[in-house]
């Protein structure tokens, strides 16, 4: 469980102009929380604060039970609170995939027979084997993100924040991140933490944060969130695509549910509207 | 184009060069780069070229590849044959057009340096090319370990090396892009004198740093998630361990001393 109270943060001395102003948020194990807010809303400050990349100004963070701003903890923060970024250039340290899985255990002092057992292993959650040989320049920003979710799986966190990993992404490689991500979720029952500026992928989620200059100003299911829609377009947001059909459908007068964010749901909606007009 | 640049990058392979300890490797190329500077005959140089060209067949990948490691110091290598042709007195003069006078010993000079360069870059590139990055700084790290202890930052250079490395792809695709893009605003690269085209260089340069220094910012705290803290209490995904293969290839070690030593006494 990762626990925020009351944190505040401000990248200078100066706390007038916080980045994070008295946040208080609790995730619990296994779920899927994903946090949305425009840019510059304090999203991916409060995910950093969950590995102690950064600390508090005022207010604690507790992860599984450790307090973040001690140093002797700080190690095991990190193993048990994972961080993948957006530019997966920019994480990669090795010239060849399964050194580069290592690299997290390597720096955690796991003997080398195991090492290579759980890189082989995390390849293979990512579906990612065939290629533990090839060079990370060769593969494609999706396979490169693949590659750095696995450096972290690698290391058995208990919790993987990830912080805006499709934003560099082409349509094909979102798909294959958010696969990944859910089968982590689901199948691994590993805590995911999803910062992301895309609607549809927060409406994957188990809950959605909503944030706005450095404060959480909603917290509940998708389904909850997104027919907010006035409120999310306020805040510089937007709903998904299908919950956006259905309210001009609405608009044009046709009785449709308004609580839709799936696209199945709204081919069935769409269906059965057709169905009951052609009858 | 800029992506043909292949100093420093690893060709993966189960070659028998590819499979020897980096340690052993790296210890070859110094012994090879050393052994390079005393060979000053003809008959050295071919002793030299010999064996580089076995050791490429060993390592099974194509001459071509190896040989594109050169281009980058192509430049280098025109202008010290040139200097070399140019200011090297004695022997036969060829002739003379003022200044200048080509002689015979000038020639062969120049000659004798130009081969000593492309076997220093092609013997290095070997090295390179069949060497992981991890696996070269490995053992640099492993062969500077005993320094540690009068305050020599094995790992830490170790590490540097690695992420330079890492990075030169990455940083050549996007000197690419940036060129691109700046071509598409009207930027010239191609005309003008050396000075003029250097400036030119500027909009290329400025964004490229800028961009590198905040890779180095986001690699930081990558690798600060990954727990990384230094060298101490570091494990090695790839174990090094000297076996039989290494041992067999420094036997040929003194065969190449005696080789070189030779020429110098028979001919």
């Amino acid at each position: 469980m990762i626990k925020a109270e009351n944190v505040t943060f401000s990248y200078s001395d100066d706390l007038s102009v916080p980045v994070l102003d008295n946040v208080s948020i609790t995730v619990a194990d296994g779920s899927f929380v994903a946090v949305l807010g425009h840019n510059g809303s304090g999203k991916s400050t409060l995910a950093k604060h969950f590995n102690a990349i950064l600390l508090p100004s005022g207010g604690k963070v507790y992860v599984f039970g450790q307090d973040t701003a001690k140093k002797n903890a700080l190690l095991d923060v990190r193993k048990k609170v994972g961080m993948v970024f957006q530019n997966p250039d920019n994480q990669i340290v090795a010239t060849v995939v399964e050194e580069d899985v290592a690299f997290g255990l390597e720096n955690l002092g796991v003997p080398s027979d195991e090492m290579h057992e759980r890189v082989g292993k995390a390849l293979d959650a990512v579906q990612m084997s065939e290629f533990a040989k090839s060079a990370p320049h060769n593969l494609s920003g999706g396979q490169k993100q693949r590659v750095a979710i696995a450096g972290i799986i690698a290391m058995r966190p208990r919790c993987i924040v990830l912080d805006e990993p499709t934003a560099m992404l082409d349509p094909s490689g979102r798909r294959e991140i958010m696969k990944t991500i859910k089968t982590l979720n689901k199948d691994m029952g590993i805590t995911v933490v999803l910062i992301t500026h895309y609607m549809d992928e927060a409406a994957q989620a188990d809950r959605v944060i909503v944030m706005d200059s450095g404060k959480v100003c909603m917290d509940d299911c998708p389904k909850n969130i997104f027919t907010r829609r006035e409120e999310l377009l306020a805040l510089g947001l937007d709903v998904p695509q299908v919950t956006e059909l259905m309210h001009r459908l609405r608009e044009k007068g046709l009785r449709v549910r308004e609580d839709i964010i799936y696209t199945d749901e709204c081919i069935e909606e769409l269906v059965s509207l057709l169905e009951e007009k052609y009858d | 184009m800029i992506r043909d640049i292949t100093l420093g990058q690893y060709f993966p392979g189960n070659s028998v060069i590819h499979r020897l300890d980096p340690r052993i490797k790296i210890i070859w190329t110094f012994f090879y780069i050393v052994l390079l500077f005393f060979v000053n005959n003809f008959w050295g140089f071919l002793v030299y070229v010999v064996f580089t060209a076995i050791i490429i067949r060993l390592t099974k990948i194509k001459p071509k590849l190896i040989f594109r490691g050169l281009r980058p110091v192509l430049f280098l290598l025109l202008f010290t044959v040139i200097v070399n042709v140019f200011m090297t007195g004695g022997g036969d003069v060829l002739f003379k057009f003022g200044f200048l006078t080509v002689t015979t010993e000038g020639l062969k000079f120049a000659g004798l340096m130009a081969m000593r360069l492309i076997l220093l870059v092609t013997g290095t590139s070997i090295l390179t090319f069949t060497t992981s990055p991890i696996m070269l700084t490995d053992g640099i790290e492993r062969l500077l370990s005993p320094l540690a202890k009068i305050g020599v930052p094995a790992h830490a250079i170790a590490m540097m090396m690695t992420i330079a490395i890492r990075f030169i792809p990455t940083i050549l695709d996007e000197t690419d892009k940036i060129m691109k893009a700046q071509k598409a605003r009207g930027a010239d690269f191609e005309s003008g004198n050396i000075i003029k085209r250097a400036k030119a260089m500027t909009p290329i340069l400025i964004p490229l740093f800028i961009s590198a220094f905040r890779r180095a910012d986001e690699l930081a705290t990558a690798m600060e998630c990954r727990c990384y803290h230094g060298g101490e209490g570091r494990t090695r995904f790839k174990q090094l361990k000297i076996r039989k293969l290494d041992i067999i290839s420094l036997l040929f070690a003194p065969l190449l001393l005696a080789a070189v030593v030779a020429t110098k006494y028979i001919f």
